[in-house]
């Protein structure tokens, strides 16, 4: 049988993957194989992605009328609350380290697996454990506290399923804290000969700072997870001010989380865009190790900034400060790579494909999003922005246009290595454009809505605000058929697609090195990497030209 | 000298797979020890904010119960390293006798908290039970809640550590922990973990009051 139209399964002769070994629902259930976990992940995390979507389309259409006529108030409030919690804990952490990360952080540092790689499978029952838990509470109905789970309202007062919804997030947390340790000992001690840490790909950094991240913050939130718990089960009252407890330790715990948790979402699409724009425009990275050292920064100041959550909460003012601070300190490192980036451009010849397109589009919507984290970062507009919709549109362009975008343009641009087919690529940039339009046209509205004064978390509103809100709600369908597109051509690809070559963007790193899709321990023999990351061009086309100095020997 | 390690993918070298091991788990120590320190942050703030209180109901702790485990615990560490270093170094029936050692003093462990748990409740020490002798005051309150809520997190913590044990003693009966020490050697990492936790818990719990 020929291969070129047989499906995915399909290979020459004699050629073997990691698709093919084994076949039978048990094989991939139980397989160590950090490919096939990967793809178990992908699958479950495109699940949670759409029931959290689900919840996002009903609180859209609630706010298409300023009267709370689609839900009442209190359903409006177990809506936010399970989009919010699905999507941070069960779509955004685990979005590109357990899927992209899993399947391509061994095979970009030259490896045949994860340093444990039955730790890697835990980590996926886990998060499927969590899951339960956590759907159960959905399915029950719902919690009403916010993905927040501020105290005293998730301990006292709610009458929702607090307490199993927060088990569930207990429990998520074990499955990235294992992926993370599992990341971090991979590109410790499983770097392949000549992989030297400053010939890392930026993509394998990110992973790295990710998991340090994942490593040291996620333990805070299983505490603050496990004190609510125990004030919700044995009636222990922790937090209760009734019994001297203070409700706002809980936000410094929670925070202290939750706060680097945003660049456990942004650090890997950093990694992912990085990745994409030096191939696409055909150039060195700009500054390469600026670009390692400012992600390092990001993931060490990323957890000295927790306070910019509590500027209204009744925090002392010099503590403010200090975290007014520190928060714009942070800024630098990201506007580092900001420039890196456009650097990284100048005198690229530059192929405006699929993954470039959405990776331009990170570039974009991540400025913005962190620009207006300047504002809500200067104590005196954010008493006036916190708690409105300009810190929805904020956070949403950083973790849905940043974060997503980078994952959906990593998603195309190692498609090919990761099933061995190519997508339709005029349906992907419609796709991507479509996604960027319709993302602004959802968000931007919200920025002028909170600048309005319209505050989060309400299912009515008055009425002058209703022009913004029905911008924002024709925006999410646009928004929503750019998710729901790449479901159609992936799928077409499977079956159908064209074979893809073991490079088919003629892109640097070990992954394109070996087959699409790789065999089951990755490289028929272990790699030896002889050159710098990203040789595109020599040395003396780089700016600065022939005097570039390099630590490594010359390609 | 210590019998040819079994190797697992995806390592080809003893050596480098030790390290890994031990890497990972020290990876592993710092989640706990960031985890811990969530619980020792929010005592540090609500001890600051009423010390009286905390005194007033710290001096209700049983100190001797207390002590007497904080002694079992110290020995179970000394038992599970001699265990393990006798392992590396394949004597093995001290390694046997170690792990056992372990065991029955882990156990012991729990069975003595049981004790004091069931004095506490005795003397009215539960803060969400409707006699609680401290009702209305505070710091008590809070030192009670801490005092329940922790010790139960680390009874959990030693009970997930006696299961890691009784792997080895498996092991050991198996015949495959001379090639496996390494597996001794995380093990008793963590079970060293539990013990330190313990050690911060003991001054924290018992002596707050005194
Ligand atoms: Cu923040």
């Amino acid at each position: 049988m020929r291969s070129d139209d047989t499906g995915l399964l399909a290979r020459e002769p004699g050629e073997t993957s990691y698709l093919t070994e084994g076949t039978t629902l048990r094989s991939w259930l139980l397989s160590t194989d950090h490919k096939r976990i990967a793809i178990l992940y992908a699958i479950s995390i495109t699940g949670f992605f759409f029931i959290g979507g689900a919840a996002a389309t009903m609180i859209r259409l609630e706010l298409f009328t300023p009267q709370g006529d689609f839900t009442t108030a209190d359903e409006y409030n177990r809506l936010f609350t399970l989009h919010g919690v699905i999507m941070v804990w069960f779509f955004l952490v685990p979005s590109i380290p357990a899927t992209l990360g899993n399947f391509l952080l061994p095979l970009m540092v030259g490896a045949k697996d994860v340093a444990f790689p039955r730790l890697n499978l835990m980590s996926w029952y886990l998060y499927i454990i969590a899951g339960i838990f956590t759907l159960t509470a959905l399915l029950l109905g719902g919690v009403d506290t916010g993905w927040t789970f501020y105290t005293p309202l998730s301990t006292l007062y709610s009458n929702s399923y607090v307490l199993l919804a927060a088990f569930g997030i207990f429990v998520v947390g074990f499955s990235s804290i294992a992926t993370g340790i599992n990341f971090i000992a991979t590109v410790h001690l499983l770097r392949t000969k000549g992989m030297t840490w400053m010939r890392l790909p930026l993509f394998a950094w990110a992973m790295y700072a990710t998991s340090l991240v994942m490593v040291l913050a996620t333990p805070v939130l299983a505490m603050a997870m496990l004190l609510i718990c125990a004030e919700r089960l044995f009636g222990l009252p922790i937090f209760d001010p009734r019994a001297g407890g203070d409700p706002v330790l809980f936000q410094h715990i929670f925070w202290f989380y939750s706060h680097p948790a945003v660049y456990i979402m942004i650090l890997p699409a950093m990694g992912v865009v990085s990745e994409i724009i030096a191939c696409e425009a055909r150039r060195r990275v700009f500054g390469y190790q600026f670009m390692v050292y400012a992600m390092l920064v990001i993931a060490v100041i990323g957890f000295l900034v927790w306070g910019h959550h509590m500027f209204v909460a009744g925090q002392s003012p010099f503590a403010s400060m200090i975290f007014s601070f520190l928060s714009f300190v942070i800024a630098v490192p990201s506007a580092i790579k900001v420039f890196n980036w456009t650097g990284t451009l100048y005198r690229g010849s530059i192929r405006f494909s699929a993954p470039m397109l959405y990776a331009l589009g990170f570039v974009g919507l991540f400025t913005l999003g962190g620009l207006t984290g300047l504002f809500l970062a200067s104590i005196p507009v954010d008493v006036h922005l916190s708690d409105t919709y300009f810190v929805v549109a904020h956070f949403h362009y950083i973790m849905v246009g940043g974060a997503v975008s980078a994952f959906f343009g990593g998603l195309h641009f190692w498609w090919p290595k990761i099933t061995g087919r190519m997508y339709s690529e005029s349906f992907a940039r419609f796709a991507a454009i479509t996604l960027f339009f319709g993302f602004n046209f959802t968000f931007f509205p919200q920025f002028i809505l909170g600048y309005l004064g319209m505050p989060r978390r309400y299912h009515e509103y008055p009425p002058e605000f209703q022009v913004w809100n029905v911008m924002s709600s024709t925006g999410a369908v646009v928004l929503a058929i750019g998710y729901l597109m790449p479901l159609g051509y992936f799928a077409y690809s499977l079956l159908n697609g064209k074979r893809a070559s073991d490079n088919p963007w003629e892109a640097t790193g070990l992954e394109w090195t070996t087959n699409s899709p790789p065999p089951k321990h990755n490289f028929l023999e272990p790699p030896v990497v002889l050159t710098e990351p990203y040789a595109y061009h020599d040395w003396d086309e780089a700016p600065g030209g022939a005097d570039e100095t390099t630590q490594d020997e010359p390609a | 000298m210590s019998a040819a390690p079994i190797l697992v993918e995806p390592f080809e070298e003893p050596e480098r797979q030790r390290e890994a091991m031990v890497f990972g788990l020290w990876l592993f120590l710092a989640t706990e020890i960031l985890f811990f320190g969530g619980f020792f942050f929010l005592y540090a703030v609500a001890r600051m904010q009423d010390p009286d209180g905390f005194a007033r109901g710290g001096a209700h702790a049983n100190l001797l119960l207390g002590t007497i485990n904080t002694i079992l615990l110290m020995t179970s560490s000394a038992t599970l390293t001699i265990a393990e270093r006798a392992a590396r170094d394949g004597w093995m029936r001290a390694a046997r006798w170690g792990i056992i050692f372990t065991l029955m003093l882990g156990t012991a462990f729990l069975v003595v908290k049981g004790f004091e748990y069931r004095e506490d409740l005795a003397e009215h020490l539960f803060p969400a039970a409707p006699d609680f002798s401290f009702a209305g005051e505070t710091g008590a309150t809070r030192f009670w809640s801490f005092y329940w809520f922790i010790t139960l997190v680390h009874a959990i913590h030693l009970t997930i550590g006696l299961g890691c044990v009784a792997r080895l003693l498996w092991l050991e009966r198996q015949g495959t922990l001379a090639r496996r020490w390494m597996v001794a050697e995380v093990t008793t990492l963590y079970w060293h973990l539990v013990d330190i936790v313990w050690l911060l818990l003991w001054p924290l719990l018992y002596l707050v009051g005194r």
